[in-house]
């Protein structure tokens, strides 16, 4: 894993073109995002946008402002990894007749992960958990041969009582 | 009260202030103008091309401060707006540009002339807005005038579905703005501030460095008030020509590539610069590493994206120009009270020896026509209330150079988007939103032929202005790039002073053409231009197509580089200046 790798999290009103407005931004300073998720949210109207960057600080800081002005945008956080949980779901179907079959749902047993769809010869396994979980049995998977792979892209949560919103929401209500 | 969603736009239109519409209708957009005809009291300009009722739209907010409105239809008539609204968007302008859209239906379906607008124009606007269902539109067009003109101003864009604009809908006025994403911060912190004036008071070589967010902001009493009393010099960028008078003993005049020797070395030398409203732009800052290499910087900007963009801030201050810079008087006022002025006379005096020894200078002793002199004869019978505009290129940087502004609002150029063009339909814009006031447009041959269109909407509405093309028959910017950095080979630049013959064309546009070839015409073909006041004037100065802009730092080129030019001997040349 880079050492430049960010989570952050958008609030945003959810609005048609929304997602527009964000991923342009992004392309427009040339970065790529490695996996966006979006949702919503306790609140109606208001969705939530996990988006995992490749970058340096210093670019990530003027993103971040560009994408505070957006009028969409309710607030932003980039989550620290020590006091975030962040989850990944995945659904991976591997290759698995003969012997394999056993081979890979002891490895399923292994991760905890369960077994949601059965052929002659594929078995497809749903996991979720940290990014790194899923990485260590996707590399055991692979020996196997990975036949098709979907993944949901990363959610986070800040630790703690907290929520990102609570004084946003709390200005905007005065406004 | 039940009225049609096109009646709706205009009455909030009109609750929003809105006097004049610069425009062109279509299909589309058709329903908007039935009430135009006798239900609304705001005036339709009609334009010859949208990409003029916008940079109108641009000119009439420069000029008054109010937010500018320009409309046009579905499809090419949108796609036309595009370069006006990324032209707002560079340079922080007001307006709101309406566009007619395909009817909901049909939206999507490839329709005739379709276009996905609101997709289109995300990255030139400060937001845009389609409007789906017909009780939208109140609300829709107070949140767009509300987002264009407060915090760091910009274009907004309403995209109206014909079947929106015919549907009848309720009318009522919103009591509130509910936009939770748009909270832009206006007032500074005073920890800033204060922060800020300890670096003011302890620095011996300061400059005030001033940009276009002090005009939006109508900070310009707070500015004045600060320099004089503080007695820190000001440099005003391009954007900000005008916002503290040219005449004042501590106006340094403009900075930047081709800013004037003292601006520019003044930034070099400085050990503090206190940004007011102005973005560290690579036009002003020549290349940045090699940029104020000795100063500090307090960084004062609505926008919390620009601080920290180009250059790091010592003291950065989030806030409106007017309050940051007025807690700024104040707070000196205090300091200064207790602690006296500080003495930066050898300051002063080494800025007063650069200005006597590298003036802005130009030749005109031979018989050629300088365009450095057409546009400070253009001056010398103007008063200071005459609204100078300007398209891009060598005829803007002359007239930023040598155009006297003592007044803000009284300059309006492209600067950010460098759109060539802007100039006439600028002018008329700004003309209709100040109608006692002289206003001339400095124009380049190459930018007058992209927009001259608009002296048909001139003369036909009234608005009359004089446009002074400083015609040399070229390209005149990419000519100098070309002579100066590619070997004096011209490729693409020639245009032909004869073709068009800007005289007749005037003329066949119901304008009055004069043609100016020799330095002994030029004052009496001014006071014959300014004596017009019934219709437009088109001046064509053929100007000495060899004359290039100076002083110029090369793009890329550190500030201390700066080419004074031919006028100045080789052993004038100053080199790196001396920190005194």
């Amino acid at each position: 894993m880079n050492g430049h790798l960010h989570t952050i999290s958008v609030l945003v009103e959810d609005r048609p073109g929304v997602l527009t407005r964000i991923a342009g931004l992004f392309a427009a300073r040339g970065f790529n995002i490695d996996s966006l998720a979006v949702g919503a949210t306790e609140q109606t109207g208001v969705s939530r946008m996990t988006i995992v960057i490749n970058v340096e600080d210093k670019p990530l800081e003027q993103v971040t402002k560009q994408l505070n002005k957006l009028v969409n945008v309710i607030k932003i956080l980039e989550h620290d990894p020590g006091s975030a949980v962040e989850r990944e779901l995945m659904l991976v179907k591997v290759k698995a007749d003969g012997d394999a079959r056993a081979r890979v749902m002891e490895i399923a047993d292994v991760f905890r992960v369960n077994v949601v769809d059965v052929t002659h010869t594929t078995l497809t396994l749903e996991a979720a958990g940290k990014p790194e979980k899923l990485e260590a049995l996707l590399d055991l998977l692979r020996d196997f041969g990975v036949v098709e792979l979907s993944r949901t892209g990363r959610i986070a949560l800040g630790r703690g009582n907290r929520g990102i919103k609570d004084r946003t929401l709390k200005v905007a209500n005065d406004a | 009260m039940t009225v049609k969603g096109a009646d709706a736009v205009l009455k909030a239109l009109e609750q929003e202030g809105v006097e004049v519409i610069f425009g062109i209708p279509g299909g589309a957009s058709m329903p908007i103008y039935d009430p135009l005809v006798d239900r609304s009291p705001i005036r339709h300009v009609l334009c010859r091309h949208e990409q003029g009722a916008g940079h109108a739209a641009e000119g009439y907010a420069w000029a008054t401060g109010k937010v500018g409105v320009c409309m046009a239809t579905s499809g090419p008539g949108a796609t036309n707006l595009v370069t006006p609204l990324a032209d707002a968007k560079m340079d922080s302008v007001p307006i709101v540009a309406l566009t007619g859209q395909v009817p909901t239906p049909v939206v999507g379906n490839d329709a005739f002339q379709e276009a996905d607008i609101t997709g289109i124009t995300i990255p030139v606007t400060k937001h845009n807005f389609l409007v789906k269902r017909p009780e939208d539109i109140v609300e829709t067009v107070r949140e767009a005038f509300h987002i264009a003109s407060t915090g760091r101003p910009g274009p907004v864009l309403i995209d109206l579905p014909k079947d929106v604009l015919n549907a009848d809908v309720e009318y009522r006025w919103p009591e509130k703005i509910n936009l939770p994403g748009y909270r832009p911060t206006t007032k500074g912190n005073n920890r800033q501030v204060s922060e800020a004036v300890k670096l003011i008071m302890a620095s011996e070589r300061p400059v005030l460095y001033v940009g276009g967010g002090v005009v939006k902001a109508d900070a310009t009493p707070e500015l004045f008030e600060l320099a004089t009393n503080g007695r820190l010099p000001v440099v005003t960028t391009l954007m900000a020509r005008g916002a503290f008078p040219d005449a004042h003993e501590l106006c340094l005049g403009m900075p930047g590539m081709h800013g004037n020797y003292t601006a520019v070395t003044s930034m070099q030398r400085a050990d503090l610069l206190v940004a007011l409203g102005a973005r560290f732009d690579d036009r002003v800052t020549g290349k940045l590493a090699a940029f104020a290499p000795h100063a500090k910087i307090v960084h004062v900007d609505v926008d919390p994206a620009e601080i920290g963009k180009n250059r790091v801030a010592d003291v950065p201050i989030v806030g409106d120009c007017k309050d940051v810079i007025g807690k700024l008087v104040a707070e000196l006022a205090k300091r200064q009270g207790e602690h006296g002025t500080p003495d930066r006379s050898a300051w002063l005096g080494q800025l007063d020896e650069w200005r006597r020894r590298y003036p802005l200078r130009y030749g005109q002793e031979s018989d050629r026509l300088k365009p450095q002199y057409c546009v400070e004869r253009l001056r010398h019978f103007a008063d200071d209330d005459t609204i100078l505009v300007s398209g891009v290129g060598q005829h803007q940087m002359y007239a930023a150079q040598y155009w006297r502004f003592e007044r803000p609002r009284h300059w309006i150029n492209s600067g950010g988007l460098g759109t060539m063009g802007f100039a006439v339909p600028a002018a008329l814009g700004a003309k209709t939103g100040q109608p006692d006031k002289r206003v001339v447009a400095v124009d380049g041959d190459g930018c007058f032929q992209m927009t001259a269109q608009e002296l048909a909407t001139s003369n036909t509405e009234r608005i009359p202005f004089v446009t002074a093309i400083l015609n040399n028959g070229y390209l005149g910017m990419v000519r100098q790039w070309q002579e100066l950095f590619f070997d004096e080979r011209y490729s693409g630049v020639y245009l032909n002073p004869d073709v068009p013959d800007y005289v007749r064309l005037a003329e066949a546009y119901g304008a009055v053409g004069i043609r100016v070839d020799s330095p002994e015409e030029v004052d009496a073909a001014i006071e014959k231009a300014y004596a017009v006041e019934d219709r437009s004037v088109v001046m064509d100065f053929r100007v000495d197509p060899r004359e290039g802009v100076f002083p110029m730092v090369p793009a890329g080129a550190s500030n201390d580089d700066i080419i004074l030019g031919p006028e100045f001997a080789p052993h004038e040349t100053p080199g790196e200046a001396p920190i005194v």
